[in-house]
C-alpha cells in the first residue's frame, strides 16, 4: 500500500490566558493540545481519528491542512512537507468542516466558481466537474437560487462539494457527520466511501463510534492529545466493540484522575 | 484579482448594501441637510407675512414717525387705551398676533429732561409681547432695535465702520480668502467621516465575516498566497469605500446650497477651486481611502466576529474624528514635511491646505507616499494575520 499522509511527532501547544486557567482552574501557562503524534495513511483508505472532544482531534486535522503551524514534527502529504511547502500541501487536500458556513448572498454555483478559480482549476474541466458534483448532490436544480434561501441539508451538501471543486487526493474532513441531518448525513457517508473506491485518501475526526466502525480501515484513538492506539479496525477493537475498547482505554489512562 | 472580483460581486450584487453604503450616506445628507436648511429658512421667515397689531399707549410726537418707518406694511399701528391689562392677558395666548408698546406719559420731556447723573432711574418704555408667537417676537425685535438706535442718537459722539462714500466695505478679506476659510475648517473632517462611514458599511464582513462563517479556513486551504488574499480584500475595500465617499461627498455638494441662505452668505460661500486643486483633492482623498480600508481591514481581521469587528472601530473612529477637529483650531497648515507623514491627520492637513489655496503638492506627494507604504504594511501584517492560527482561529 501507498503512503499518502505521513505525521511524524506532530506536537502543538497553546497559551492559556488567564481566563482559561481560571475556568480549567490550572496555574499552568500552556497547554499541550497534540503531544507528538505519530500516524500514517494510504491511498484508498479512510483513517479515523477517535477522540473525545478537546482531544486535539481538531488541531491534528487543521496542522496537517496547513492552516497551523505545529510547535514540532513534520507531516508529509501526497510528498510535500506541512513546514517546508505548504503551498504545494494545499494544492493536494480539500479541508471540510461541518462548521463551514457559505456566505448567504451568492448561488452555489457562483461559489463554485469562485472556489475552483481560486484553486487554479481549469475552465473546461471545472465547468464538466460543477455538473457533475452538483447532479452527484442533487444541487443542480438549486445551482442559481442564492444560498440564504437553500434548505439546511442543501446548504450543508454544498459546503461539502465546494472545498473538493479541485478534485484533491486527500481529503481532510473535521466531524464529518456533526450537524448534519440524517439524510445528508447518510449522503455524506456514502460520498467518502465513493471517494475511497476511487483510490483518495481521506481522514477524518469523529466522536462517533458507529461512524468509525462503518467507515474507517483504520483507526487512531487519541486521547489528551496524544494517540494511545492505531491501527486497523480489527486490530484496535481486538475483538471488542470499538465503543469498549476505547472506553476501557480512556479508563486506563484517565483512571486515577476521577 | 479572483478575491477582488468576488468582493466585487458580492458588493454589487446586493442592492440592499449598494443601498445602505453607497447611495444611502449622499441621499441621507442631502435629506437632512435640504430639511435642516428649508427650515431654518421657513423658521427665519414664518410669520413674516402675517398681520400683526401693534398697540401703542401714549405715542409720544417724536418717536410716531421712527416707529412707523420701521415697521412692516403687515404691521398695524393702533393707539392703546388707558387700560391695558386685557390686552396683557390676551398676548398670553400665543397666536395672538400683537405687541404692546408703552411709553410713560409725557415721554419726550422726560427724556429730555433726564440725565444718568441725577440718581433717579431713566424713563422705562414698557413692550409687552409673546416670545413663542414668531411674528409678536419679529416686532418686538424690531421695536427694541428702532428705540436703541433712537436711545443712541442723543448720546452719539462718534461711530465706527460707517459706510461711507469712499468705504463701502471695511473688511479687506477677498470673498475667496472667506469661503475658503469656511470650507476648509469644515470639509476635510466631513470627507474623512464619510469616507470612515462607507468603509465601516463593508469592512466587518470582508474579513470577520469569513471568520465567523469559517470559510477563511476554506480560503486558505486553497494555494492562493496569503499576500494576495491580504492585497485583494484591501483593495477591493478600499474601492468600495472611495465610492461610498464620493456619494456622500456628491450629496454634501448639492445640499449645502439649500443650507446656506441666499444672499451675501451664499455669494460668500462660493466654491471656486482650480483643476489641479480637485486633482490633488482626489489623490488625497484616495490615499485615505486606501489607508482607510487597510486600517479596518486589520481590525476586522483581529475581531472574533462581526459584532465584535463593530466594537474595535469605535475608539478608531473618535481618533479620526479629533484629527478632524483640529483644522478648527489652528490658524495655518504644518510646513513641517515630517508632519504629512503621519497618518489620516496628513489627509486632513492636505485638504485643509487645498481648500484654503495654498495646495503644496510636496506634502501631498509625501501623504500619498506615506499612505501607500502604510497600505503595504497594512497587506503584510494581514498576511502575517492570516498566517497566525491565534487570530484566525481562537473561537473563544
Amino acid at each position: 500500500m501507498e503512503e499518502i499522509v505521513r505525521a511524524e511527532g506532530l506536537r502543538k501547544t497553546f497559551q492559556l490566558s488567564r481566563k482559561q486557567q481560571k475556568i480549567e482552574h490550572t496555574t499552568l501557562k500552556k497547554r499541550v493540545a497534540v503531544d507528538g503524534l505519530t500516524f500514517s495513511a494510504y491511498a484508498g483508505e479512510i483513517f479515523g481519528l477517535l477522540g473525545p472532544n478537546g482531544a486535539g482531534k481538531t488541531t491534528t486535522l487543521r496542522m496537517l491542512s496547513t492552516l497551523i503551524h505545529p510547535d514540532e514534527g513534520d507531516a508529509v502529504l501526497g510528498g510535500c512537507s506541512v513546514i517546508s511547502d505548504p503551498a504545494g500541501v494545499r494544492a493536494k487536500i480539500g479541508f471540510l468542516t461541518s462548521e463551514l458556513k457559505l456566505e448567504d448572498f451568492f448561488t452555489p454555483s457562483y461559489l463554485y466558481d469562485f472556489f475552483s478559480r481560486l484553486h487554479g482549476v481549469d475552465e473546461q474541466v471545472s465547468r464538466q466537474r460543477k455538473a457533475q458534483m452538483f447532479e452527484r448532490f442533487g444541487i443542480d436544480r438549486y445551482a442559481e437560487t442564492k444560498v440564504a434561501n437553500l434548505s439546511t441539508g442543501m446548504k450543508q451538501k454544498l459546503s461539502i462539494v465546494i472545498p473538493l471543486v479541485h478534485d484533491p487526493d486527500i481529503i481532510i474532513f473535521d466531524e464529518p457527520t456533526n450537524g448534519l441531518d440524517v439524510l445528508t448525513a447518510r449522503v455524506v457517508t456514502d460520498y467518502l466511501q465513493e471517494l475511497r473506491s476511487m483510490g483518495k485518501t481521506i481522514i477524518l475526526s469523529t466522536h462517533i463510534f458507529s461512524l468509525v466502525e462503518r467507515l474507517c480501515d483504520r483507526v487512531g484513538i487519541i486521547i489528551d492529545g496524544q494517540m494511545k492506539l492505531c491501527g486497523t479496525l480489527a486490530e484496535v477493537c481486538g475483538g471488542d466493540t470499538i465503543e469498549d475498547r476505547f472506553f476501557n482505554l480512556y479508563k486506563e489512562c484517565k483512571g486515577g484522575e476521577e | 484579482m479572483t478575491i477582488i472580483k468576488k468582493e466585487f460581486a458580492r458588493f454589487f450584487g446586493d442592492k440592499q448594501l449598494i443601498f445602505s453604503a453607497v447611495i444611502m450616506p449622499g441621499l441621507l445628507i442631502y435629506i437632512i441637510y435640504s430639511m435642516m436648511g428649508s427650515g431654518i429658512e421657513r423658521m427665519v421667515n414664518d410669520g413674516e407675512n402675517d398681520t400683526v397689531v401693534l398697540k401703542v399707549q401714549n405715542m409720544p410726537e417724536s418717536l410716531g414717525p421712527v416707529i412707523d418707518e420701521a415697521m412692516t406694511d403687515n404691521v398695524v399701528v393702533t393707539p392703546a387705551g388707558d387700560e391695558i391689562s386685557a390686552d396683557v392677558a390676551l398676548l398670553s395666548d400665543k397666536d395672538t398676533n400683537m405687541v404692546l408698546l408703552r411709553f410713560p406719559e409725557a415721554f419726550d420731556s422726560l427724556v429730555a429732561c433726564y440725565t444718568p447723573q441725577s440718581m433717579t432711574p431713566a424713563p422705562n418704555v414698557q413692550v409687552y409681547y409673546n416670545s413663542a408667537n414668531n411674528s409678536s417676537s419679529r416686532v418686538y425685535t424690531i421695536l427694541t432695535a428702532a428705540l436703541t438706535a433712537y436711545e443712541e442718537s442723543f448720546a452719539n459722539r462718534f461711530d465706527v465702520n460707517r459706510p461711507t462714500d469712499e468705504v463701502a466695505q471695511y473688511d479687506m478679506a477677498t470673498p475667496d480668502a472667506i469661503a475658503s476659510m469656511v470650507w476648509s475648517k469644515i470639509l476635510p473632517m466631513l470627507i474623512m467621516m464619510m469616507l470612515f462611514s462607507g468603509t465601516m458599511a463593508i469592512a466587518p464582513s470582508a474579513i470577520a465575516g469569513e471568520k465567523e462563517r469559517g470559510t477563511i479556513a476554506t480560503l486558505l486551504v486553497t494555494p492562493m498566497r496569503r499576500s494576495e488574499l491580504a492585497l485583494g480584500k484591501i483593495v477591493s475595500l478600499s474601492v468600495l469605500s472611495l465610492l461610498s465617499g464620493i456619494s456622500s461627498f456628491i450629496g454634501i455638494a448639492l445640499s449645502l446650497p439649500k443650507m446656506i441662505p441666499a444672499g451675501d452668505a451664499g455669494d460668500i460661500l462660493n466654491f471656486n477651486y482650480v483643476t489641479s486643486d480637485y486633482v490633488a483633492l482626489l489623490f488625497v482623498i484616495l490615499a485615505s481611502a486606501l489607508l482607510m480600508a487597510t486600517m479596518l481591514s486589520l481590525l476586522s481581521g483581529l475581531a472574533k466576529d462581526m459584532k465584535n469587528a463593530g466594537t474595535m472601530v469605535v475608539p478608531f473612529m473618535l481618533v479620526i474624528m479629533l484629527a478632524g477637529l483640529l483644522p478648527m483650531f489652528q490658524n495655518a497648515t504644518a510646513t513641517n514635511p515630517a508632519v504629512y507623514l503621519i497618518p489620516f491627520y496628513n489627509a486632513i492637513e492636505c485638504m485643509t491646505a487645498i481648500f484654503s489655496h495654498e495646495l503644496s503638492w510636496l506634502f501631498v506627494l509625501v501623504t500619498v507616499a506615506a499612505n501607500v507604504a502604510y497600505a503595504f504594511i497594512g497587506v503584510w501584517l494581514l498576511t502575517r494575520m492570516f498566517n497566525s492560527e491565534k487570530i484566525m482561529f481562537n473561537s473563544k
